[in-house]
């Protein structure tokens, strides 16, 4: 009797000692977790930021600008537009 | 005697004699303090334990808000016209601040404001805080941050920037400082943008670690995003050749509408004068107003279709029925007058020639009632629907109450008003076969439209015919050919009321057109206010810009060229291009 009271006594601190140690795991990833959601949210501001910064080069304005001042782009003439029509027998075959 | 004296001792020892009352006063203090800590201890534990839960909790338990940022808006192809990103802003709380006078001097140089001007600001007496710049520069927030001085901190906001700048200023329209929508789409789909901040309880340990989720109060929601039906290729080019055009023309303003004929989405809109949204210090209401949405004009001569419409649907004329047209027609007390006049015209060249006897003459073989029903049918005195804040109706008064002048001067497009959207959303009739489809300045996809049939797909083809004659020779809209497409389209101009009077020297040119005309694919208005250049007929003022920016739209889109072989066939002749002749390949 008072042997199985001592292995009950035994088993229950390894229990007790086991929830501690549940308990400290769950709060270290829960920390993890947490400053994981923080560095989502960094990133998804820089994202953001990226964004932003793209559109801003890339601009049709800025584009249209450069493309004609500094690599002296024009859209083509009508005379140098030539218009290819595709022949009956190759038009069946390609989709 | 030594056992005597021994027992004696111990007998004393045992036979201590102690006054009861002193046993009773230690027996009773000692029961007495026990009590007291006992019952303290109840107190504490049982009866206010609340209060003092909450004392723990204060420590350790924080509510945290989730914040939320607004939606980005896009054009339909992803790219971006709108979108918040944080910012640092300077606030001040008067209650702790201290400053100074050698900080001030510095803050009033990081901040480049006089120093004068900061100083009222920051003496502002009261309770609470206030933004005294919002939102500062990364450098300027490190200066600040580094000076350290209490009652000034900076706080992170979310800041709206428009990549897109003026060109699609109208329709994207800006918010405010609090972040609220003023104009444009930013106001009319505020509610969807704007998100809802979130709420969590959650426990912090000694570090300010977050350890633990206790409950969510309010969970976060996102500010939606939004892609818009514009195209920001269209919309730029259609910004670049207004202005342009404006400056070209010394013009008072104008504005363009694109339209996808097939879905009735909304590519591009863009007017002049316009704003910077990024740039909310100079604020003026009248450039901000969306000028082709809220504005109405006379339409003039760009109204001659839905009569022509009218007439060909109830069978009284057809394309090639003749009419005498007189230089000079007597309506009532008006003498309707055509400028170029031809004595007799074929429908289709009273189109071409845009003659307003002959419109006159074919209006008033109908009804009051019949022409209102065409004119209503088609979108007159109606919104249209786009879901734009501010969005006109325009003019199209009860035919019960129409004199027959009004009648008449109604063919030629005076005496009903009209916006530039309505007025393009209503040549959708024509460019698709009579039907229009809702309009949109969201993207959607073409099967989820229904479209709403204004005339037989016969009609608006004939129209559609006539039409194109006004961009060939002899009709009124040669400058706004497309070479390579086939181009339908009709010309305005109006004279503008000032005070109630029509103005001899103030037009309003106009031009609304589609292309391919064999299967239009788009539809462009023009409206240009008060060329003062020289020229001012809709076809030489706001045709061009409709042939520029039809020829680069349709090429964006890489539509198959439409016009006959005999108008492209010269292409074949031309020398090859300089880079593919050096090539021996």
């Amino acid at each position: 009797m008072s042997r199985l009271n001592i292995v009950l006594a035994l088993v229950l601190i390894v229990c007790a000692l086991a929830v501690i140690q549940a308990q400290h795991r769950s709060r270290t990833y829960f920390v993890g977790l947490e400053r994981l959601k923080k560095e989502a949210r960094l990133l998804d501001e820089q994202w953001g930021q990226l964004q932003l910064e793209q559109s801003t080069w890339a601009n049709p304005a800025r584009v249209d600008t450069l493309a004609r001042s500094r690599i002296g782009l024009v859209p083509p003439p009508q005379e140098r537009i030539h218009v290819e029509t595709v022949p009956a027998e190759i038009r069946g075959v390609t989709p | 005697m030594s056992f005597k004296t021994r027992h004696a001792r111990s007998n004393q020892l045992l036979d201590l004699k102690l006054a009861p009352w002193r046993m009773a006063t230690v027996g009773g203090l000692l029961i007495g303090g026990l009590v007291l800590v006992a019952g303290r201890a109840f107190y504490l534990q049982g009866l206010n334990t609340d209060y003092l839960q909450g004392k723990g909790d204060a420590i350790s338990n924080r509510n945290l808000t989730l914040p939320t940022h607004r939606g980005q808006v896009s054009d339909r192809y992803g790219q971006l016209l709108a979108i918040s990103t944080p910012v640092e802003s300077l606030w001040a709380r008067p209650s702790e601040l201290k400053l100074t006078a050698g900080q001030q001097a510095h803050l009033a140089k990081v901040l480049d404001m006089p120093e004068a001007e900061l100083g009222k600001k920051l003496k502002r007496k009261g309770r609470g805080e206030f933004g005294v710049r919002r939102p500062v520069t990364p450098e300027q927030a490190l200066d600040i941050a580094a000076m350290g001085v209490p009652g000034l901190y900076l706080r992170r906001e979310f800041r709206r920037y428009y990549p897109a700048g003026e060109v699609a200023a109208h329709v994207v329209g800006f918010t405010n400082v609090d972040d609220v929508g003023q104009e444009g789409v930013e106001r009319a789909y505020q509610t969807w943008l704007v998100g809802r901040e979130g709420e969590r309880q959650i426990v912090r340990d000694r570090r300010g670690n977050i350890i633990r989720d206790l409950a969510p109060i309010k969970t976060a929601q996102m500010g939606g995003n939004l892609a818009l039906s514009l195209d920001l290729k269209i919309q730029y080019l259609a910004h670049r050749e207004l202005a342009a055009a404006i400056k070209l023309n010394k013009a008072k303003g104008g504005s363009v509408v694109v339209l996808d004929a097939k879905t009735g989405e909304i590519l591009a809109l863009a007017n002049q004068p316009n704003f910077n949204p990024n740039n909310r210090r100079n604020y003026k209401p009248e450039p901000m107003r969306n000028r082709a949405v809220i504005d109405t004009f006379e339409p003039g001569s760009t109204v001659k279709p839905f009569v022509a419409a009218a007439v060909l649907e109830r069978g009284l004329f057809h394309p090639d029925s003749v009419l005498d047209t007189p230089q000079t027609w007597r309506v009532g007390t008006k003498l309707v007058r055509d400028e170029h006049p031809h004595p007799r015209m074929s429908v289709s060249e009273i189109i071409q020639k845009s003659s307003n006897v002959g419109a006159v003459k074919m209006a008033m073989s109908l009804t009051p009632q019949q022409f209102w029903e065409v004119l209503h049918r088609s979108g007159f005195g109606e919104k249209p629907g786009s879901g734009f804040p501010g969005e006109s109706s325009g003019r199209l008064r009860d035919p019960a109450t129409w004199r027959p002048v009004e009648h008449a001067t109604m063919a030629y497009g005076y005496g009903l008003s009209v916006s530039l959207l309505q007025l393009t959303r209503a040549y959708m009739a024509f460019a698709n076969d009579g039907e229009v489809m809702p309009l949109s300045f969201l993207k959607r996809e073409p099967q989820e439209v229904v479209g709403e049939r204004v005339f037989s797909p016969s009609v608006a083809r004939e129209v559609r015919a006539m039409m194109e004659t006004v961009t060939q020779e002899g009709g009124t809209g040669t400058r706004t050919r497309v070479p390579g497409y086939r181009v339908a389209g009709k010309t305005g101009t109006a004279h503008k009321l000032v005070n109630g009077r029509y103005a001899a020297d103030r037009y309003l040119a106009s031009f609304i057109g589609m292309a391919p005309a064999s299967n239009p694919r788009l539809i462009i208005g023009v409206v240009i206010d008060e060329p003062s250049g020289g020229a001012y007929y809709g076809g030489s003022v706001a045709g061009p810009v409709f042939a520029q920016v039809m020829a680069a739209s349709l090429r964006q889109l890489a539509l198959p060229p439409d016009a006959p072989e005999t108008a492209t066939q010269m292409t074949h002749n031309t020398p090859p291009l300089p880079m593919a002749a050096g090539k021996g390949v």
